[in-house]
């Protein structure tokens, strides 16, 4: 069953927690991961994939450049559920 | 049909007999190549692992590099030269096409008349020359197998470079295959994926390069490249280890390729390896060396005293191609 966006962003905030030691309570939509979270590139594929992996979605190396925040990300995942 | 041809005869085991590797000669720390790049030691060491890699002059060229490490696997199978039947050597900074560097690393050494061939799998091609030898024994087609990775890696890089240049070193690592009384190379599990052939490799080829006037380097997108390595290779080393017949905890060593630190440890994650098991961590200070990594590293394992002889070790290979390869083996 597809999740609505408060629930990828729960699960979401679970894998940024688990990759990077940020507090839950440091992530949210409007966070950039670059310029708020510090998280690198390799960091962010790590998400990514695990991301897919958690949601069942597939999201191309191509479009990792386009979710430069948490909720771009989120966004992305909910639509892909589809 | 009148006459009934006869066939080599099957073997039903090899293993690998000895393995040794050399690396280049100077060590270039972060700190002679954060310059150019506008980088520090430390985002190197934070991004990669590496604190500095074996490079060699200009003196020294990948088939030098083939010899020692031939020579090293020799002296470790306790064989003599004169006992290799075939050299396969996998590289990808060899200059010249034809004729192969492996005919002339048998030469060198005294394994003439050797059958000799080079071949093209980037990081994967010491596992793919692992697998070629395995199969060769095993199908009689050969009986002393000198398996060579070897890159002088140096020549292809662009100092400018912050995708892929700081990360390589030179070296060569070699293995020795032969007959075996028991089971001493598992299945290899190996593949490509060319729709992928751009995420690494060469800039230019070399009719291009001729034309423009422009070495070529080599470049890679990193982030897609640590996203396969680290998340798509894990489920092929656990099918080699299944085809192996053996679990995690049943091996002593993982000797992945030596891309990056931090893919090494994310492999490490995913497929659940028990602490305390060697892994091969050679990048730290001599750098990706493509082929060449996998031997070297093991050669580092048994130097430090983290492996011994019949340990089981499972190593995989990935990388341009984009091509990989796993296989477990027993250490000889």
């Amino acid at each position: 069953m597809a999740l609505n966006e408060q629930e990828v962003l729960a699960g979401l905030t679970e894998i940024i927690v688990e990759e990077t030691g940020i507090a839950a309570e440091d992530v949210a939509s409007e966070k950039s991961f670059t310029d708020d979270l510090d998280i690198d590139s390799l960091s962010m594929m790590t998400i990514v994939a695990q991301a897919e992996d958690k949601f069942e979605v597939t999201i191309p190396d191509d479009e990792v450049k386009n979710l430069a925040t948490v909720g771009d990300a989120v966004s992305f995942i909910t639509k892909a559920q589809d | 049909m009148t006459t009934t041809l006869q066939q080599a005869s099957c073997t039903q085991y090899s293993r690998v007999l000895g393995i040794g590797g050399v690396r280049g000669e100077h060590v270039v720390p972060n700190a002679d190549i954060v310059e150019a790049i506008n980088s520090s030691d430390e985002w190197i060491q934070q991004r990669t692992g590496i604190i500095s890699r074996m490079r060699s002059g200009p003196d020294v060229n990948v088939l030098d590099l083939a010899e020692g490490a031939a020579r090293a696997a020799i002296a470790h199978a306790g064989i003599e030269a004169s006992q290799i039947d075939t050299v396969i050597l996998s590289t990808v900074t060899y200059f010249r096409q034809t004729p192969a560097g492996a005919t002339q690393i048998a030469d060198r050494i005294g394994a003439t008349p050797a059958a000799a061939y080079d071949i093209s799998a980037a990081c994967a091609g010491y596992t793919y020359g692992i697998a070629q030898a395995d199969a060769l024994v095993r199908a009689g087609a050969a009986r002393c197998v000198l398996v060579i990775g070897a890159e002088k890696m140096s020549d292809f890089i662009d100092p400018t470079d912050r995708s892929i240049s700081f990360l390589l070193g030179d070296g060569a690592g070699a293995a020795i295959v032969g007959p075996s009384d028991f089971p001493g190379i598992g299945p290899t599990i190996w593949g490509s994926d060319g729709s992928r052939a751009e995420t690494i490799g060469q800039t230019e080829d070399w009719q291009q390069a001729i034309r423009s006037g422009q070495w070529p380097t080599l470049r890679q997108e990193g982030p897609a490249v640590f996203k396969w390595a680290s998340f798509q290779m894990a489920p092929i080393a656990k099918q080699a280890m299944a085809a192996a017949g053996v679990t995690a905890d049943q091996i002593q060593a993982f000797v992945p390729h030596q891309a990056n630190m931090r893919i090494i440890d994310q492999l490490i994650k995913q497929l659940k390896l028990p602490d305390g098991i060697a892994v091969g961590r050679d990048i730290a200070e001599t750098g990706n060396t493509s082929a060449a990594s996998i031997p070297l590293a093991i050669e580092r394992l048994y130097r430090e005293g983290q492996v011994s002889s019949g340990d089981l070790a499972l190593q995989i290979g990935f990388g341009a191609g984009l091509a990989y390869g796993a296989q477990v083996i027993v250490l000889p």
